[in-house]
């Protein structure tokens, strides 16, 4: 994917996508869903996910940042920071 | 909201495990017998599951040594080897320690868990880059919170998956130190050493191996991993403990690096915590010097390995891929696999029940380890059993034997 097309939208598309087979029933996953709490996801499972999106964005998540990020939005905006320098 | 409030998940969790009907996180041994049996509830029991690799926690020189120590030097430190001073055993411990890993320095911890601790959070610092294996032990993972480096996750055993993820990080400046463990505590499989000692090269880091479970276990001298892939001189540190091969208690790093010595009064987890009683120092000396005398012994632990390996895979389990003194029994439910260990621990036999998220990937484990000490006779015990419960609870087929003479027949 292309640095300069790294939209906050289109980040976050990707991200819901990755997380479609943790969705819980049939509420929609969005920038405010909560990714321990919402989707169930445990402490491996997180840093498991991570590892995807580090692949699918080819950028760097370091696990210092795993506090920090409690939604689905914030973790797109780290994405997004992370691949812009920011 | 309550100070245990947050429990409450862990408390529904390990509540159902319990109704299994004991408490796996809770057994008590009335009497340790020898290094492979106990009595637990009133009934002996094979202990295959203490992680005592060379059967050492009842060598006669290693308990007679800890008892001369304990006459001499008394119970106990009472204080950190800052604080305290060192006593002379500590340094001959080092010094021994340094010698069979053919390296310069060498400092001791009070246990496996605080060597890496220690090691880990000092040697990378703010702006450096920690590289750890996704499967990392607790000890590797609360190293890398107690620091203040940049943590990066790469796939388990995968030098090609490292590789890529170091070379996002070409740009920056920081120290980039990869960690590995040797053999991994749960699955049982070991780190390619050879490929990953080449990612490190490739981008000038720096490469440490926790040798906790392969001390004693591989290699021709039985120092570990990086012996037996042969790559001793290349890796930058290595960590060990002296609860599993050594058979008693204890940590060290070794190291061949100049500036070694300053982390005497910069790393933490080593100077604020009481050093080792001299008895153990004592009887980890002995034990030591046991393993350079006897490295034969390794080869009776590889033949047990093969007699339990052999009988739980004819048997129909799926095992851990790699043979070594951890041998990983897949149970893909937690709550089946409570009910296995269980069946086990009433007929008679110790084994670790590990689950997720201590194991990898979900699955929950039965696992066993080998001990040198252990008679062929027990370890087919052990395989028999295993698969008696197994049979029973349908993790494996009930008729897998019949079927198999059946089709010889046929």
């Amino acid at each position: 994917m292309a640095t300069e097309q790294l939209t906050e939208d289109s980040v976050l598309a990707e991200i819901i996508n990755a997380l479609q087979p943790f969705k819980k029933l049939d509420v929609p996953i969005t920038a405010d869903t909560e990714i321990a709490r919402d989707l169930n996801l445990d402490s491996l499972a997180v840093m498991d996910l991570l590892m995807v999106l580090e692949d699918k964005f080819d950028v760097s998540i370091p696990l210092n940042m795993v506090p920090e990020i409690a939604t689905v939005g914030q973790l797109a905006k780290a994405i997004r920071d992370s691949k812009t320098g920011a | 909201m309550g100070l245990f409030d947050r429990f409450e998940g862990l408390r529904a969790a390990h509540g159902h495990i319990k109704a299994c009907g004991a408490d796996p996180f809770g057994v008590k041994m009335d009497r340790i017998v020898s290094a492979t049996e106990a009595v637990i509830e009133g009934r002996p029991t094979i202990l295959c599951g203490s992680n005592n690799y060379l059967g050492l926690t009842f060598d006669a020189e290693s308990v007679a040594a800890a008892q001369r120590s304990l006459d001499e030097y008394g119970t106990g430190t009472t204080g950190s080897r800052i604080a305290n001073g060192s006593y002379a055993d500590h340094a001959a411990l080092e010094r021994d320690l340094a010698d069979f890993y053919g390296m310069q320095h060498c400092m001791v911890f009070t246990t496996g868990y605080q060597a890496n601790l220690g090691a880990i959070s000092t040697l990378a610092g703010p702006g450096d880059y920690l590289l750890v294996d996704a499967d990392s032990h607790a000890s590797i993972y609360d190293a890398c919170r107690l620091g203040h480096a940049t943590v990066i996750r790469f796939k388990h055993n995968d030098p090609a998956d490292l590789d890529k993820r170091l070379a996002r990080l070409a740009k920056e400046p920081g120290n980039k130190l990869v960690v590995v463990e040797g053999i991994y505590s749960m699955l049982g499989d070991h780190a390619p050493l050879k490929e990953f000692v080449e990612v490190k090269k490739k981008h000038g880091a720096y490469l440490l191996v926790d040798e906790a479970h392969s001390m004693g276990v591989m290699g021709k001298t039985g120092r570990g991993v990086i012996e037996h892939d042969g790559v001793d001189d290349e890796v930058d540190f290595v960590t060990g403990t002296f609860s599993k091969s050594m058979g008693a208690i204890g940590g060290f790093l070794v190291s061949n690096h100049p500036e070694f010595d300053i982390l005497r009064v910069a790393c933490r987890p080593y100077m604020f915590t009481a050093s080792l009683p001299p008895s153990i120092v004592a009887s980890v000396r002995a034990s030591l010097a046991r393993l350079r005398a006897e490295p034969q012994m390794m080869t009776k632990l590889w033949h047990n390995v093969d007699t339990l390996y052999d009988g739980l895979q004819a048997a129909g389990f799926k095992l851990g891929k790699q043979r070594g003194p951890v041998v990983a029994v897949h149970i893909n439910n937690p709550e089946l696999a409570a009910m296995a260990w269980h069946g086990l621990l009433s007929r008679g036999v110790y084994v670790n029940l590990a689950l997720p998220p201590a194991t990898p990937s979900g699955t929950a484990l039965l696992r066993c380890s080998v001990c040198a000490a252990h008679s062929t006779d027990q370890l087919k015990q052990v395989a028999a059993i295993l698969s008696e419960v197994g049979r029973q609870l349908g993790i494996i087929p009930a008729e897998a034997g019949a079927d198999q003479v059946k089709a010889a027949a046929e």
